[in-house]
């Protein structure tokens, strides 16, 4: 029996019928398009998250006080109070494998800058900081140890921050802002670093030493956080261990004790939110195979429905000498072409989704080829699992019955 | 010309209606040779759908022998049926059962893509000549809706022709045409059996339509009634000629 014969009959066959075939794939379309849209949208953000977190060097350790890592958020120096000034000291003392260490505070508060003002963020660090996060400037300097031993009142700022409380042109080196009612001298700008993974602006940021924003606006000795950069990146894990131990002397605690800190290396915050997109991604794709199980019931039905219309026409090709199994393949191979032609477009809609979604929402997308291949796959298998049953009833007619029904 | 298309001996069919059984063929004898046009008639409940239905191979007979051209279907498979019917036989249907919106020429070619030895080439070749042979030439490219009802029951025979088979088998082919149109019919029908020496086999319940063939087996309460030649066979185109042409198309 000829294949070529055969995949003729059944293209022909969905020919005479363009409009019902279409809307018989309508759901694997859509199906197959909703599972590559979510796929590429939770890589997309995956990707995304990583780059994010790689770019500030993959052997950046943070050290919170006593909390358990939820998706980023921070919490109040105010709240939780572990990490203190004799903690940096030990570290910086003892550590080996730490090549840079810098605790961290923030607060919000308004600048005022004449007659333009601005509600943003203020972060107290020690100058290394710059280090640890590979951020650079793009004017000014960066202020000293003996800035912070005297808790100067001098600032970088973001390019943010610049653009709204300055005119546009003026450069705000060398110039007095307000910060809470207090005076700063601005004297350096930091380079552009657009947003972060959580669509926060890191640009809308002011940098100041930190003795100077714990001292005179937060009232507090403690710190938020504690920035570390390990030697290189395959001493990570003895930094993270040597931290703990010389934290947990710091903080005498017992043998029995927990740590009322916690440290985390960049490569475990990218796999916890790695996990996380990924389970996201998941969900996603199991709600979207949904529509694709229920296209293929469409298929199902829509064949049923047409090998009962064609039960004359199937009569007639019996008469001519189609066997059992020509029929039965005639229809099978409608059902796959159906479902792969779905899967065809769908996947054309699903590439266009994402880049519109890319385009107008600013969500980054990134179109995954094993989510095509598989798609397809499953396609092709939808096609000649729901297509089956009706083919075979198709191929049990009895000719003279077949063309005698009205 | 002593070549037997078909051989059918004492043939019996019954079919078990729930707790009721039908005999619908009692006993049929008789044999076609090759060349032979003939009509096989009968009222409603003869048995002469049923007796078709077996000469085209689609039923097997309860009891006896149906040879066609040397072959005795009763032993043969599901498959091996269908593949004689391709290759032996041509059908004629009364509701023409053309595929809609597909073009003549895609129609006639219908039984040859189900017979793998043919190349794409041939079967476009014999199609047309099929199509040539029913005088349609030149309409090749059109669909069902657009030939009128002799146009599609021509296309129909062509279709039954393009596989050459031994005999064509035709079922009421001019049950839903005019008068006209029916003598049109019976005419290409009578030169396929005169000039090209097609065995023909026309189930029919209409006497004029019979008095056009051969030979005609009577039927009656599933036995043969009669099995006569057609003495006053009468030629379809001088028919047609004398018909008063009353509204031209």
């Amino acid at each position: 029996m000829n294949v070529f014969n055969l995949l003729r009959i059944a293209w022909r066959a969905l020919q005479r019928n363009r409009l019902r075939a279409f809307l018989t794939m309508l759901g694997i379309i859509i199906g197959v398009a909703a599972v590559i849209a979510m796929v590429a949208i939770g890589q997309g953000s995956k990707k995304s998250i990583q780059d994010q977190l790689s770019s500030m060097g993959s052997n950046m350790i943070t050290i919170r006080p006593n909390s358990n890592v939820t998706a980023g958020a921070r919490l109040d120096a105010t709240t939780v109070q572990t990490l203190t000034l004799d903690d940096v000291k030990a570290l910086q003392k003892q550590s080996q494998y730490s090549s840079a260490i810098s605790p961290a505070v923030s607060t919000r508060g308004q600048v005022i800058n004449g007659a333009l003002n601005w509600p943003t963020s203020m972060q107290g660090v020690s100058p290394q900081f710059l280090d640890i996060r590979k951020w650079e400037l793009q004017e000014g300097v960066i202020f000293s140890e003996s800035d912070v031993a005297t808790a100067a009142k001098v600032c970088l700022l973001g390019t943010t921050v610049v653009a709204n409380a300055f005119t546009p042109g003026e450069n705000p080196v060398g110039k007095i802002i307000r910060f809470n009612k207090i005076p700063f001298t601005v004297i350096g700008v930091l380079k552009s670093k657009g947003e972060n993974a959580f669509g926060q602006d890191q640009d809308d940021i002011i940098i100041a030493p930190y003795t100077t924003v714990q001292k005179r606006i937060l009232a507090t000795t403690y710190f938020q956080n504690i920035y570390v950069s390990a030697t290189n990146a395959n001493t990570t894990q003895l930094a993270t261990a040597e931290i703990s131990t010389i934290l947990r002397t710091s903080h005498r605690l017992k043998p029995t004790d927990e740590d009322d800190f916690a440290v985390r290396t960049q490569e475990e915050l990218i796999n916890t939110f790695s996990s996380t997109s990924q389970l996201l991604t998941v969900l996603l794709t199991a709600i979207a195979s949904i529509s694709l199980i229920v296209g293929g019931i469409g298929i199902m039905n829509i064949m049923y429905v047409s090998v009962t219309e064609r039960t004359r026409e199937i009569g007639l090709r019996m008469s001519i000498g189609a066997r059992g199994i020509d029929i039965l393949l005639q229809f099978l191979i409608e059902a796959i072409l159906i479902s792969i032609t779905g899967g065809l477009i769908g996947v054309a809609l699903g590439i266009t989704a994402s880049k519109l979604v890319t385009t107008f929402l600013s969500w980054p997308t990134l179109v995954s080829q094993s989510s095509i291949v598989l798609s397809f796959f499953v396609c092709a298998l939808t096609g000649v699992f729901f297509g089956y049953y009706p083919a075979q009833k198709a191929s049990r007619l009895d000719p003279i019955e077949a063309l005698r029904y009205e | 010309m002593g070549n037997k298309i078909l051989e059918v001996r004492n043939i019996k069919r019954e079919f078990k209606m729930g707790t009721e059984t039908v005999r619908a063929l009692k006993g049929v004898n008789f044999e076609v040779n090759a060349g032979e046009f003939l009509t096989i008639m009968g009222s409603s409940g003869s048995g002469k759908t049923t007796l078709l239905n077996i000469l085209g191979c689609l039923d097997k007979p309860t009891e006896g022998e149906y040879l066609l051209d040397g072959t005795n279907i009763g032993s043969q498979s599901r498959n091996a049926l269908a593949r004689l019917r391709n290759h032996k036989i041509g059908f004629v249907f009364q509701a023409y059962n053309l595929l809609a919106r597909t073009s003549a020429l895609e129609n006639v070619e219908l039984p040859l893509l189900y017979n793998a030895e043919i190349s794409a080439k041939e079967r476009r070749e014999k199609a047309v000549h099929a199509l040539e042979s029913v005088k349609l030439a030149d309409r090749l490219d059109h669909t069902p809706n657009q030939l009128s009802g002799g146009q599609q029951q021509r296309v129909a025979i062509a279709r039954a022709l393009v596989n050459e088979p031994v005999m064509i088998l035709a079922d009421e082919a001019t049950g839903n045409l005019d008068s006209r149109t029916s003598y049109e019919i019976m005419a290409l029908m009578q030169e396929l059996n005169q000039t090209q020496g097609k065995t023909i086999v026309f189930v029919t319940h209409e006497p004029d339509i019979a008095a056009f063939s051969n030979r005609t087996i009577m039927l009656r309460d599933g036995k043969v009634l009669r099995d006569t030649v057609n003495e006053g066979r009468k030629s379809a185109k001088d028919v047609l000629a004398s018909i008063p042409a009353a509204d031209d198309y």
